[in-house]
């Protein structure tokens, strides 16, 4: 709910951001400041991606989704700690609290964008509105975010490790339950480093420290009192958390696509063991890349290369996940249900927008193309789009189960299939914005005569975004009436494998009402030679 | 069933693992998931002060970076260091009675390793105030700021460890047995301790 609450949010700042691009002398209602100020729209810039990226495609996919269904998949009866789980959640309500607030507080929101990058972001209220106690609330957000995430995070590694039923080995857990597993470690490691950046970028801006600030900066004519810091170490600090969240947010939507391919396409995940290999190559070398977002921050052209070189070979393991979900489709008897729709769509925007990704991993091309709506696209693409592809389809597959009740499939299509179109009108016709030098983060192009004359494209986008949008709504809506008055779901309303479907819809407390599971062979048995279903669940002893 | 809890010295039966697998019809967890847990937990204690670290090393290898370190040190840092490390030999006992089975010993040392936990924060804080006389405030320069932003933050991470250490001493507890508390409470205690004796040697050393 609270990832809803978020994405809500983080949506309608993006709208206006696009409204306003698009038409820029644009009278918003008095309310929201009449027409929109350079500084309000860094201030949406800011929010939209801070909201999206820790609120909701962090929080939904692991705090929901993973939260409810690791321990089911596993057979326990919960998480290993349900107390620090619940601590986790109110810490991130709190977190989330705070940052909304900060759009409330004088000067409003902070305009340093989702990065914080120092020294705007550390120098207080002499670089902008919303350098006040707005980029501080925005700090202390994130802050307790980062403990609520490493408290979740040693959780789920807790669960995995120790938790599981007797004969759920590692290698027969389901790919959705790796994939948090991993996430998870990714989580435990990198927030840990942003946390602690996040204090000296906190003691920087309110202890007078100058971790982060260089000497003889001047502000408005103003010489500021720090020496010797470093923004470039905030830089190193941030992306190092900042690049494994890339794959924190993309890793659980690969693991929930894995899981629906094989459903509904009624085979076994192709190389089940190729596929976790992948999930853990991808964890190892997510954390030796994050130079590549400082490509044009000023870096020695040897790292600049070696950064490249990692960038380019974590290729290598996506590749092999995406022949493996063609492999799993390759002859198989698919249902297009609208979760394997979304599943479908999710591989189609990772491997367009991750096609992008090589391209800005050669730091040469990257100089041109990094400060442009190329890379705006490429991220949007392959990473929050994938992951929202992720999100639907995880909701569509596992409602019925969590609600007891399915969803409105004609709706789900229709959603679908907008969203799915709505996404590349969106976001393809952004790179040739990009290619075509429309720099991002820039407010208003009316001044600048060859950024002006992209508009077209520009109102083009945001019409597509506007649609985009408002289809989201029938999904609420499909969400919420499916509620009170969806068909009623049975245990096993997919005819699915793994553990969450042996147990009633919704699951009981302690989940399997007492007489937990034995696992006796892998996670996706689909037609299996001479089995009288064309399934055979985990759990299921008899010889086949 | 081959997952077992780990023994229990002086309660027993809290975490039975009969019938129903892993798990009894409460849902207790193994034993061994909180020694788990927290390894984990200090994995990213571990993450935490490496990122301030690798922070201070990057700081002071600047080119003009204008690095002025702190003349001398406080003298009384190592005496806080042999207090730390007597608190964690102290627990080390206090263990060994427990396993005796001798309550009355086991509590003596567990407090003693407690009340010398204290004595180093106290140490800790004199430090400071030793610096601060000599006007090395936090924002003083680029060494003083860490060496603030050092002792404060493992200075919380050992507050939070003595607040473990009075509740295994005074509370029963119940989803964990009293071994695994005090197993847990020792490895905390032990990795803080390392910690700082780290932390301490990039300090004098590294300045």
């Amino acid at each position: 709910m609270l990832a809803l609450a978020a994405v809500i949010v983080g949506v309608i700042l993006s709208v206006f951001m696009r409204l306003h691009l698009a038409w820029p002398g644009l009278q918003f209602p008095q309310m929201f400041g009449g027409t929109m100020k350079p500084e309000t729209y860094e201030a949406l810039l800011t929010m939209h991606g801070t909201l999206m990226i820790f609120f909701v495609l962090t929080a939904a996919p692991q705090g929901a989704f993973g939260n409810y269904f690791l321990p089911i998949q596993l057979g326990a009866p919960d998480m290993a700690f349900p107390r620090l789980n619940m601590l986790s959640f109110w810490i991130t309500f709190l977190s989330f609290a705070c940052m909304i607030s900060a759009f409330f507080v004088p000067g409003g929101a902070p305009i340093s964008g989702w990065t914080g990058y120092a020294p705007l972001s550390s120098l207080g209220p002499v670089t902008g509105p919303g350098e006040g106690l707005g980029q501080t609330m925005w700090l202390v957000s994130i802050g307790l975010f980062c403990i609520a995430t490493l408290l979740g995070a040693l959780n789920f590694i807790s669960t995995t490790i120790d938790m599981r039923a007797p004969g759920m080995t590692l290698l027969r857990m389901p790919l959705t339950a790796w994939a948090w597993f991993v996430t998870a470690i990714l989580s435990l490691l990198s927030f840990a480093v942003l946390l602690a950046a996040a204090i000296m970028l906190l003691l920087d801006r309110l202890a007078g420290t100058s971790f982060f600030i260089p000497a003889g900066i001047v502000v408005s004519g103003k010489l500021q009192a720090h020496s010797g810091g470093s923004p470039l170490l905030w830089q190193h600090l941030f992306w190092f958390f900042g690049h494994p969240e890339v794959y924190i947010t993309i890793l659980p939507a690969m693991g929930v696509t894995s899981h629906i391919l094989s459903t509904f396409s009624r085979k076994p995940v192709f190389g089940y063991r190729a596929m976790v290999g992948a999930t853990c190559a991808i964890g190892v070398l997510g954390f030796l890349l994050w130079g590549h977002h400082m490509f044009v921050s000023g870096m020695s052209p040897y790292s600049a290369f070696a950064f490249s070189m990692a960038t380019l070979a974590i290729g290598v393991p996506s590749a092999i996940k995406t022949f493996n979900w063609l492999g799993t489709l390759w002859r198989g008897r698919i249902h297009f249900t609208t979760a394997m729709l979304f599943a479908l769509g999710f591989v189609s925007v990772f491997v367009t927008g991750g096609l992008s990704g090589l391209f800005l991993a050669q730091p040469a091309v990257d100089s041109l193309l990094h400060g442009t709506y190329y890379v705006v696209a490429h991220f949007h693409l392959v990473m929050s789009m994938a992951a929202m592809f992720g999100i639907f389809a995880a909701t569509y597959l596992w409602f019925p189960k969590m609600f007891g009740r399915m969803m409105n499939e004609t709706l789900g299509k229709v959603h679908f299939w907008f969203t799915f179109v709505g996404a590349y009108l969106i976001f393809v016709p952004m790179h040739f914005v990009g290619l075509a030098g429309g720099v991002r983060r820039y407010a208003d192009f009316t001044a600048v005569p060859y950024l002006w004359s992209l508009q077209p494209l520009q109102r083009f986008i945001t019409w597509a975004a506007l649609v985009t949008a408002s289809v989201q709504l029938l999904f609420l809506w499909n969400l919420f009436s499916s509620l009170r008055s969806g068909e009623k779901a049975g245990k096993n309303p997919w005819r699915a494998t793994t553990l969450e479907w042996i147990t009633t819809s919704p699951p009981p407390h302690g989940n399997f009402a007492g007489e937990y599971p034995r696992v006796y062979r892998a996670p996706y048995e689909f037609s299996v030679p001479r089995a009288k279903d064309d399934f055979v669940m985990q759990s299921e002893s008899e010889s086949v | 069933m081959s997952e077992n809890p780990r023994n229990s010295h002086f309660d027993s039966g809290s975490d039975s693992a009969n019938g129903v697998g892993l798990f009894d019809t409460d849902g207790f967890v193994p034993q061994r998931t909180y020694v788990t847990g927290m390894m984990m937990a200090l994995a990213g204690v571990l993450m935490f002060f490496m990122a301030l670290v690798s922070a201070y090393v990057v700081r002071k290898g600047m080119p003009n970076s204008g690095w002025t370190a702190i003349p001398d040190l406080p003298r009384i840092l190592w005496l806080n260091t042999c207090v730390l490390l007597g608190s964690s030999a102290a627990l080390v006992f206090a263990r060994a009675h427990f396993r005796a089975e001798d309550e009355a010993g086991f509590r003596r040392w567990w407090g003693a390793s407690t009340v010398l936990g204290l004595c180093f924060l106290a140490g800790q804080v004199a430090a400071w105030r030793e610096l601060a006389a000599k006007g090395f405030y936090l924002a003083t320069n680029a060494s003083s700021s860490f060496f603030y932003l050092f002792t404060a933050a493992h200075g919380l991470h050992l507050a939070g460890g003595i607040v473990g250490l009075i509740w295994v001493l005074m509370r029963p507890t119940r989803r964990l047995t009293r071994g695994t508390a005090t197993e847990v409470a020792a490895m905390y205690w032990h990795f803080i301790d390392g910690i700082w004796v780290f932390l301490f040697l990039i300090l004098s050393i590294e300045r």
